[in-house]
């Protein structure tokens, strides 16, 4: 007898896929964050004044 | 004493896939926005770091996003009843309601957080405006209440180049608000040409659109009304100097066909017979003037911003238009 609670691979194949979707999305937010400081204090730089 | 309507029953939940999440984005729709924020943002002639400027843009996209994921979430319910939105996600049952809504108030939460923290909090502002203004103002009051949905509710698809401007030179300028106003004229005549060999889905969902309500011959003698306000709006740009030779052309020439159309509109029968097709846009011959008006109003709104982008990038490059 099968267990209900076991996923099927279509939904462990799904799963997955938004897995690897949330961590580009978090790394994408690191680098975002990244380069708008980088950004913000390179202004800062060329004009101190 | 009427009824509520009674409560409509989703489909059974199925396997989510990160491209369902996507398609709460409305990515179509995020291009246009795109598209015209980008044209504000490059008009406001103010010099501004290019990574910024990408940040800018990539948070009015992130911002639109968020407020489709949200209208998703609330109006799951009709776009079940219709052709065109019943395969979305949804209603298709590919993605719960509370997830979508999540999913658009974590995105409008931080595309306004990172607009204001990195780019200014005018910007910032006008983008929370415009988040709200389409989640609630539009899909949560005005939809299903009055046939007016898509005149005042088309403020929020209207105002990115206001934002787009305000990113760019921290500033909200009369030139920024005649893009505004451009966009905020186009949208009735575009979405009534639409909903005029629709109108029976709409009908069907109970949502009041100017064809069900007041008749196809009204919403055709207002969408030619429009038509003509729009046409002789979009020319003034050229004279607050926002726009030149290039978009006066584009302008005049589109406007004039734009009027065309929508007389030859006014004179036809389009949305008064029921419609019988089979397919969601199969239209009928007597719908065609309607068709036709909807797909050109999607060229002339484009051809007029890529014209100001066009004459923009021209000045850049120190060649005069």
């Amino acid at each position: 007898m099968s267990d209900p609670n076991l996923e099927s691979p279509q939904a462990a194949k799904a799963r997955g896929g938004r897995n690897i979707a949330i961590a580009i999305a978090l790394a994408a937010f690191v680098i975002l964050v990244f380069v708008i400081s980088i950004a913000k204090m390179s202004a800062h730089v060329a004009a101190p004044h | 004493m009427t009824e509520p309507a009674p409560a409509i029953a989703l489909p059974a939940p199925a396997v989510a896939r990160w491209q369902d999440y996507v398609r709460l984005l409305k990515p179509r729709v995020m291009s246009l926005v795109v598209f015209t924020a980008f044209t504000g943002l490059m008009c406001a002639r103010t010099p501004m770091d290019p990574v910024l400027g990408a940040v800018a843009v990539l948070c009015i996209a992130l911002g639109a996003g968020g407020s489709a994921a949200l209208n998703m979430a609330y109006d799951a319910d009709i776009d079940l009843l219709m052709r065109r939105t019943r395969g979305r996600p949804v209603p298709a049952g590919a993605v719960q309601a509370a997830d979508a809504l999540a999913l658009g108030i974590t995105l409008s939460l931080f595309s306004v957080g990172i607009m204001g923290l990195a780019i200014n909090w005018l910007a910032a502002g006008l983008l929370g405006f415009t988040i709200v203004f389409y989640a609630v103002v539009y899909t949560m009051w005005l939809k299903r209440r009055t046939p007016q949905n898509i005149v005042l509710g088309g403020l929020a698809g209207a105002l990115p180049p206001v934002v787009g401007w305000a990113a760019a030179s921290g500033a909200a300028p009369f030139n920024a608000w005649l893009l505004v106003a451009i966009i905020f004229l186009w949208t009735p005549p575009h979405f009534w040409a639409l909903s005029l060999y629709t109108s029976a889905d709409y009908a069907n969902a109970g949502v009041p659109m100017m064809p069900v309500v007041k008749g196809p011959a009204s919403t055709r003698r207002q969408i030619l009304a429009y038509s003509v306000v729009l046409a002789l709006a979009a020319l003034a740009p050229t004279f607050t100097g926002l726009g030149g030779a290039t978009y006066f052309g584009v302008a005049a020439l589109g406007g004039l066909v734009f009027v065309a159309l929508a007389v030859r509109l006014a004179r036809s029968g389009a949305g008064d017979a029921a419609p019988e097709h089979d397919g969601l846009y199969d239209v009928k011959a007597a719908a065609r003037p309607a068709r036709d008006l909807f797909a050109f109003s999607i060229l002339y709104l484009f051809g007029l911003f890529g014209a100001l982008l066009a004459e923009r990038f021209a000045a850049l490059a120190g060649i005069s238009t």
